[in-house]
């Protein structure tokens, strides 16, 4: 995990009683983290599978309201979370080199790119709003055949895209709380662990959309 | 061997419990005995809360007509099952035994994140308090699994609501599943290796799998649900092209495992209690272990034995129905292991050793009776029916909460400093059994003449059973009542008890004082014999079991 | 009935095997309950400690023979189980002999209504006949319900969106309940009725008492009301698949796809035509009768749609079939 041969003595404040020493502080958040991943791999799974079904059940339907996806929207937020993705990773590789000043500007820029992703899918939710097609009591859609398969269909759209989006905003958060500590001197080459979790968490949520985005956008234009 | 302490007298000696005073130091605190017994205090308050609930039913169903309108009965069912699946019997033994214990029987001296396991209890608390406004809000009445379409667009009573309430304790569940398994992995003393575990460590650590991985599945399947009571976009509505029976795959797909969620701890504590009164290392050590692995395992591809009926492919339901009979296996295997333990042991009768032959017993008819609900053409005939109640309370009640009192009675003094009076318990436990089995025998019967569930007025060639049944759960609610008198009685003004009282090994009896201190030990435990040494082996034997 | 009994009556071919089933469970799972009784008993009594300073009895860590012997012994009784479990259940889920009487059951809050293609309609009772194969169509108006009859040990959900089947032949006249099954609201444990089983020149009679002529019959009046003989009996001009002998058998559709003419595909084609289309047609030609047919009538018109077919053997297909609007 550290490559960074600096390790916490026993006086560091940052070495929790409970722990023996900073291998296993480490070690330990570490496992605890991908053990968190692994929770929010089954929540989406639970929505994929909903996708899986009605995408099979509907494949017409599907293909037409396919046509509404914005695809150049949704690669354009894939290049922006794939540079995020990079950005965070050179933040880390910052923290593990003691260097404050490139970790808060990589901090900086991961943020700054995760809010253009978060601009973007405002546009792409406003489009659709503005065609009527988000579910409930106001939903329209063009071709009468698909009226009820494209409602379910914009639903798990939304369902999937969404708890995606509320995830990073709470990324965006925990980037934030990463910049205002760093800022304070919190990290230093023996310790940044938040910087390495956030780290973790931040390529997940990237992750999920490189799913997302085949297919919700991609599958589908015929 | 390992070294027993040199203190007399537990009295004056700062522990856990005296080390600090005030509400402050019990709301804000990170230690994992303290926020187990934070545990234990709400979970039995909704231990009784979810009681309160049962009583109601079945005073019910003394008559054929009833007691209360229908509507208020099918409130009373849906709010008892939510309770007491979500808010008792899925926290209970780990959050309260499996908290204060995993860590010291490890020989570490707290949770790897005592942070997140006081967040876990406020997370607890928080659905706990949305599930209770559901209830006085006026109540749900949509049973506890949810089933669509009738809870999507049918019912007009909390759905929301409660379905956030269960919605937020999934999330309790799943941090301390967490905290569990970096635990267990990261924080064991030197010399503890997985081999020499005591089994109430393997019970949760394969408790915890099932808490991270299955949790998060009705975490989304409720808020699917509630996003489409609100927007009648129709996922599972069939008038708007949806599919009903896609909720019921979601719902189950957590739900099963989560019977194994509620039973594996309980299996963890029986197996400690077992050795410990036969004196004796529990017969089969790997095959226990490896066991619990496979029920958490195999526990995960059973889900579709609950829909047997509901329309599922006939060839899905076979396969579903083979691999359902495949997890009793293991199972089995404990029950086996724990009577072969007892084989030219030492065996006493103090009263968790009562609880552990209640459960043996009631547990192998629980399981078994299991086995008529796997096979598919009786469960065609009993499913939905009260053979289905007797089977899941004689492994849920009969089960594990004689394990939890058992449990709560065996580690009382490493607890709470004291001993509780061992007359009054004994007779309390035979209360419970004797209890239980008139509550609970005669809905097998009723099942099997065709009684369905959730039914507030029945046929009137039923009310004999029903009667006896309510009788039963008087004696029952008798048995329950009494340990919370006299616990809370012994936890005043019961006498000190002595370090180990019943000479058990494990680090938490022979290495901790009785009650711990805060950070557990006094000097790091090094482990170098396998658990359950009684008979004092010096060497590693070959565990070939 | 004077005598108690663990066992509801028995009044179908099919209860007497569930029941024997259910009996060897009983044995293994009593003989197995007896056995681990026994065995803890007797421990408990024959090594209980005697002082408390009885020496700590030796170790027995564990024996792979006998782990292996108390795995397999009940596995393999375990698969007897199943193996006679999963045969009865196929054996009644699959369809019923050529001559099964079919019979529409639709559920609602709070009420079973009863079909038959004579005509005749019930609430909450049903009307069999001794010795005769019974097919039941189930359909829900609402919720999921289930049709349960303890007296013949069969129960099947009825879910709305879907048809199921399932089939008994009754065996003892009598009057037997019939209960709703499966968590519905307010009233579902009121949602309950009687099926009557009679000698068969009993129910001859009681078949002639209907009133407003045959679901068939019925069916062809819809037929006739909705347009539909316009196109799809005889003057079909290229627009529409006739449905003429269709019923029951295989249809290819313009994707390539062979499915069953069954009750299910003419529900969705009545409802949704555009779901499915047969090679060589078009779409968007029927009119969709989404909300504009209930449960009843689509009943009534499948019934007349099976009249004009010729009878054929059933095909052995899943009896579970579903239709999504």
């Amino acid at each position: 995990m550290a490559d960074s041969e600096a390790t916490l003595t026993a006086h560091e404040p940052e070495l929790k009683h409970h722990f023996d020493d900073s291998a296993q502080q480490l070690e330990s958040s570490t496992l605890g983290m991908w053990v968190f991943l692994v929770t929010e791999v089954m929540f989406f799974g639970g929505m994929f599978g909903a996708y899986t079904v009605y995408r099979n059940l509907y494949r017409e339907a599907f293909a037409s309201t396919s046509h509404f996806m914005n695809v150049t929207i949704g690669a354009a937020n894939t290049g922006v979370l794939i540079c995020s993705s990079f950005t965070m990773a050179l933040a880390v590789r910052s923290a593990q080199l003691g260097q404050k000043k490139a970790l808060i500007a990589f901090l900086i820029l991961t943020l700054i790119l995760g809010c253009v992703f978060l601009s973007l899918k405002y546009v792409e939710y406003h489009e659709k709003w503005a065609d009527h097609h988000v579910p409930g009591p106001g939903f329209q859609y063009a071709d009468p055949r698909y009226f009820r398969q494209a409602q379910i269909l914009f639903f798990l759209y939304f369902a999937m895209t969404g708890m995606h989006a509320i995830h990073m905003i709470v990324g965006a958060g925990l980037l934030t709380t990463l910049i205002v500590m760093a800022a304070r001197d919190r990290f230093s080459a023996a310790w940044y662990t938040p910087v390495e979790m956030i780290g973790l968490y931040w390529h997940f949520v990237d992750i999920v959309w490189i799913f997302l985005f085949p297919l919700l956008y991609l599958i589908g234009h015929t | 061997m390992s070294p027993t302490l040199p203190f007399a007298s537990t009295e004056a000696r700062t522990n856990y419990l005296n080390a600090d005073y005030g509400w402050k130091s019990w709301l804000f605190t990170t230690d994992h005995k303290r926020i187990a017994l934070l545990y234990l205090f709400s979970i039995t308050a909704f231990f009784f809360v979810g009681g309160a609930f049962a009583v109601g039913m079945r005073l019910n169903l003394l008559t054929p007509e009833g007691l209360f309108s229908h509507d208020t009965y099918n409130k009373l069912f849906t709010m008892h099952g939510i309770i007491m699946v979500f808010f008792f019997l899925v926290p209970s033994i780990p959050a309260t035994l499996g908290n204060f214990l995993v860590p010291m029987m490890i020989g570490a001296r707290d949770l790897a994140f005592p942070r997140i396991n006081l967040l876990s209890w406020y997370i607890y608390i928080v659905g706990g308090v949305i599930a209770l406004t559901a209830v006085v809000q006026g109540g749900v009445d949509t049973g506890w699994t949810f089933y669509a379409p009738f809870s999507s667009t049918y019912s007009n009573t909390h759905v929301i609501l409660a379905a956030l309430g269960v919605f937020v304790s999934g999330f309790s569940s799943i941090l301390t599943g967490l905290n569990f398994i970096v635990t267990i992995h990261k924080m064991r003393a030197p010399g503890m290796t997985w081999g020499r575990l005591p089994l109430f460590v393997w019970g949760h650590y394969a408790t915890s799998l099932i808490q991270v991985l299955g949790t998060p599945v009705i975490a989304i399947t409720l808020v699917l649900l509630g996003l489409e009571r609100l927007l009648h976009a129709g996922i599972f509505d069939p008038t708007l092209g949806g599919d009903p029976v896609l909720f019921q795959h979601l719902f189950w797909f957590y739900s099963h495992p989560a019977v194994y969620i509620m039973i594996l701890p309980g299996m963890a504590v029986i197996s400690e209690i077992v050795a410990c009164f036969s004196r004796k290392a529990i017969f089969g050590y790997s095959f226990v272990a490896f066991s619990s692995i496979a029920i958490a395992v195999l526990g995960f591809l059973v889900w579709g034995h609950h829909l047997f009926v509901a329309g599922q492919s006939m060839y899905a339901s076979m396969a579903f129905s083979f691999i359902s009979f495949l997890v009793a296996v293991p199972s089995a295997i404990k029950v086996f292991n724990w009577t072969a333990t007892m084989y030219k042991g030492s065996v006493s009768f103090e009263t968790p050793m009562l609880y552990a032959f209640g459960f043996i017993g009631l547990f192998t008819i629980g399981g078994l009776t299991g086995l008529f609900l796997a096979t598919m053409a009786i469960d065609v005939h009993v499913t939905d029916t009260y053979f289905v109640i007797a089977h899941f309370h004689y492994v849920m009640v009969g089960g594990m909460v004689m394990a939890y009192l058992g449990g709560i009675h065996f580690w009382f003094p490493k607890i709470t400093g004291r001993m509780y009076p061992e007359g009054w318990a004994k007779f309390a436990a035979l209360v419970v059994f004797v209890g239980f089995n008139l509550t609970f025998f005669p809905q097998f019967i009723l099942g099997y003449q065709g009684m369905p569930r959730r039914y507030a007025h029945y046929a009137p060639e039923f009310q004999v059973l029903n009667v006896m049944s309510t009788a039963g759960a008087s004696v029952l609610a008798v048995g329950y009542l009494l340990p919370m008198i006299y616990l809370t009685w012994a936890w005043r003004k019961g006498p000190r008890a002595p370090q180990n009282p019943w000479n058990a090994k494990g680090l938490e009896w022979e290495q901790s004082p009785t009650p711990p201190p805060t950070y557990n030990f006094e000097r790091q435990p090094v482990v170098t014999e396998p658990a359950y040494n009684y008979s004092g082996e010096q060497q590693e034997v070959n565990l070939g079991g | 009935m004077g005598v108690f009994s663990i066992f509801p009556e028995r009044a179908s071919t099919n209860a007497g095997e569930v029941d024997a089933l259910y009996a060897f469970l009983l044995v293994v799972g009593v003989g197995m309950t007896a056995l681990i009784f026994f065995f803890v008993f007797l421990f408990a009594v024959k090594y209980r400690r005697k002082s408390p300073d009885d020496p700590a009895p030796k170790a027995i860590h564990g024996s792979i023979p006998l782990e292996i012997t108390w795995s397999v012994i009940p596995f393999l009784v375990m698969l007897v189980m199943f193996a006679w479990g999963t045969k009865l259940y196929f054996q009644n889920y699959t369809l019923p002999p050529n001559n099964a009487l079919d019979i529409y059951v639709t559920g609602k809050q709070w009420m079973w209504k009863v079909q038959y293609p004579t005509g005749q309609r019930e609430i909450n009772e049903m009307h069999v006949p001794v010795g005769r194969p019974v097919k039941l169509i189930l359909a829900s108006e609402d919720v999921i319900h289930s049709f349960f009859i303890p007296a013949f040990r069969l129960k099947h959900d009825v879910v709305p969106g879907s048809y199921q089947t399932y089939w008994f032949e009754a065996t003892k006249p009598g009057r037997y309940h019939i209960f709703c099954a499966e968590y519905c609201g307010t009233n579902h444990s009121d949602m309950g009725g009687w099926v009557t089983v009679m000698e068969p020149s009993e129910y001859a009679n009681w078949l002639t008492g209907g009133t407003g002529g045959s679901m068939r019959e019925q069916g062809e009046k819809l037929f006739q009301q909705y347009g539909c003989v316009t196109c799809h009996v005889t003057n079909t001009q290229g627009r529409c698949p006739s449905l003429l002998n269709v019923f029951g058998k295989p249809v290819v559709l313009d994707d390539g796809r062979t499915v069953l003419a069954d009750e299910a595909y003419i529900r969705e084609s009545i409802l949704n035509p555009n779901a499915k289309i047969v090679k060589g047609y078009s779409r968007d030609i029927m009119p969709v009768f989404e909300g504009q047919i209930g449960e009843d009538g689509l009943l009534q018109l499948i019934a007349y749609i099976k009249s004009l077919s010729a009878p054929t053997p059933s095909p052995a297909a899943p009896a579970t079939t579903r239709s999504t609007k």
